[in-house]
């Protein structure tokens, strides 16, 4: 770098750069917070899904699945569970579990109780109802 | 050691590499349960394991950077700190409520835990990389506060250097990120889109700072270099960071339910965070071939080299491999995720906290610089773990590619399970390259006990 580019030219254009690009993003954020409600789906969000998330937490089922792409890639993606297996599939699966299938893959029981398995369900669905811009790209996830 | 209070920072680093060989350890366990899928079940499930993995990454990269600080700063305010005892204190702290989290993560179901620690209260645990208790996460804020407290008056009363105000500015970024975690709103949406706030604020944002800020340092230290040239790198380099990093944001904002112009503001973006990852590479070697001096400490110099390449590569190339919209349309979520995420990982974050450790550990033993055998035992493991990275990388993303092809990109689309039985052969050579890893680690470790003759520090 030349000398006529100094030190404190540097410093301000870092200080100006980040300053501008941090209010572009706030600014982004904002009209993201307004479209929002046209796409998240949040009409649904009833007390079963609200619990039903909670369960998911609290089960740290993140540590294993990808919800919409984003979790672990252990097990599959459940942001689309609902429409590739239906809610009845879903309930025996989680309780038939673990499979212990000797060197497969094994997820732990719950021990959920019928309301619970529900929630999880209905939490699943509301997830599925959101618009992901057609992610992912088929019912494979 | 320049100033006394500077020996704070010796727990810290070993602190850190105790840590890090426990991340190995828990990583090679998920590594074979890919293959090996009842490995270990049901006493450690995946799910325990990868929150040990990845908590215990960010616990030891925060303990590295606390020791870095404690150990820069008295030299760059040219004061002692504030008060070592807090430091010392908050050490004990963060050491035992990391130690005890992850005793809980491994005896009690994570249910249980979250009942136990008064998740009811305040529903923050179970997204991924923030799975810590509610005391945890306070614990982890009142340390941090204590903390920038601490380097924050030591600053008021010494100088003011540029590295010291980025590193600073970084560490306090850190913090204030941080307070998102406990924000869960019930709407998926926004709990993703907040979430990334501290995820990739930290890691694409302010992490950057505190790296420019300790390479840079050691840089001064090893070349000799001028400090208003290293400086005045260390600001364009952290400029093109967030200019390119802040708006970057939105390549996490493709397919989570948020307005589709995410797709080209985060494509356009994140398309250009290789930039300063490339500035940082050319910084270093440019700096090293203009020394002024030859530093004894060999090994500080192939540490802070290695952290630009392979920074550069992890998070960088790889980062940008997936980072356009309609790639990540067929990528998002898949093993390709995990290899850039295994490189950037080790390139910019861990290679810089090592780096800085192998710049100050001999400082704080009295020496300016390990002896030639201790020197050269320190590089082969540089060279065993960098290189298994790059094979990790390299056999996760073949295993990805693979991954997207079955299940994604495919007319005949196959089911997750599937996919992954015809890639297991990808999981098995990645685990044979962990386990060179951990040698790699090992000899790193043994590296600090080599004796042989040394000079005392200036």
């Amino acid at each position: 770098m030349s000398g006529t580019f100094t030190k404190s030219m540097a410093r301000n254009i870092f200080y100006g750069g980040t300053v501008f690009f941090v209010l572009l993003f706030l600014a982004l954020s904002f009209d993201t917070m307004k479209e929002l409600p046209k796409r998240d789906n949040r009409a649904n969000l009833t007390e079963s899904v609200i619990n039903g998330k909670k369960l998911w937490e609290v089960n740290n089922c993140i540590g294993c699945h990808s919800l919409l792409g984003e979790g672990a890639y252990f097990a599959p993606e459940l942001g689309n569970v609902y429409p590739r297996r239906g809610p009845e599939f879903i309930k025996a699966w989680i309780q038939a579990m673990p499979t212990g299938a000797p060197g497969r893959r094994q997820m732990p029981n719950f021990g959920f109780t019928d309301k619970e398995l529900d929630d999880l369900v209905a939490f699943l669905k509301y997830s599925s109802e959101i618009n992901t811009a057609n992610w992912p790209p088929n019912i494979e996830g | 050691m320049q100033y006394k209070s500077q020996a704070v920072a010796k727990p810290y680093f070993i602190a850190a590499i105790a840590l890090f060989t426990g991340q190995i350890l828990f990583g090679l366990i998920m590594g074979l349960q890919y293959v090996v899928g009842d490995f270990l079940f049901p006493e450690i499930p995946f799910n325990v394991a990868r929150m040990v993995h990845t908590n215990l990454l960010i616990v030891w990269l925060l303990f590295g950077f606390m020791g870095a600080a404690y150990f820069m700063i008295p030299e760059e305010t040219e004061t002692e700190l504030y008060s070592p005892k807090l430091a010392i204190a908050m050490f004990w702290i963060f050491l035992v409520a990391g130690a005890l989290t992850i005793v809980g993560y491994l005896t009690v179901p994570y249910a249980t835990l979250a009942k136990m620690t008064g998740n009811d209260i305040l529903a923050t645990m179970g997204r991924e990389f923030l799975e810590q208790p509610l005391v945890t996460k306070i614990g982890i804020v009142v340390v941090a506060l204590a903390f920038l407290f601490n380097l924050s008056m030591t600053m008021l009363k010494g100088r003011k250097t540029s590295i010291g105000l980025v590193l600073l500015l970084g560490l306090w970024g850190l913090a204030i990120f941080f307070l998102f975690s406990f924000y869960n709103p019930h709407n998926l949406v926004l709990d993703k889109f907040f979430w990334w706030w501290v995820v990739h604020l930290w890691v694409e944002g302010v992490w950057e700072l505190i790296l420019g800020a300790l390479l840079a340092f050691v840089l001064i230290k090893v070349t000799g270099v001028d400090r208003e040239v290293i400086e005045k790198w260390l600001y364009v380099i952290i400029t093109l960071a967030l200019v390119s990093g802040i708006i970057g944001t939105g390549h996490h904002y493709f397919w989570i339910g948020t307005p589709e112009y995410w797709q080209w503001w985060g494509s356009i973006f994140s398309a250009l965070e290789p930039i300063p990852f490339f500035a940082m590479t050319v910084f270093a070697f440019n700096m090293v071939n203009r020394r002024r001096r030859d530093h004894p400490n060999k090994a500080a110099t192939l540490w802070a080299l290695g952290t630009g390449v392979m920074a550069f590569l992890g998070a960088g190339v790889w980062g940008f491999l997936h980072t356009l919209a309609p790639v990540n349309y067929y990528t998002h979520g898949t093993q390709i995720t995990a290899a850039h995420g295994h490189m950037a990982f080790y390139g910019a974050y861990a290679m810089v906290v090592l780096c800085i450790i192998s710049y100050a550990m001999p400082i704080l033993r009295g020496r300016a610089a390990n002896s030639a055998k201790a020197q050269v035992m320190e590089m082969w493991s540089f060279w065993l773990m960098t290189v298994s990275m790059v094979f990790i990388t390299l056999f996760l993303t073949a295993a990805g590619i693979v991954q997207v092809w079955l299940q994604r990109f495919s007319d005949t689309p196959i089911a997750f399970m599937a996919a992954q039985d015809q890639i297991s052969l990808f999981y098995w050579m990645r685990e044979v390259a962990g386990v060179f890893f951990l040698i790699g680690l090992l000899v790193y470790i043994a590296s600090f006990f080599v004796k042989g003759e040394t000079k005392a520090a200036a």
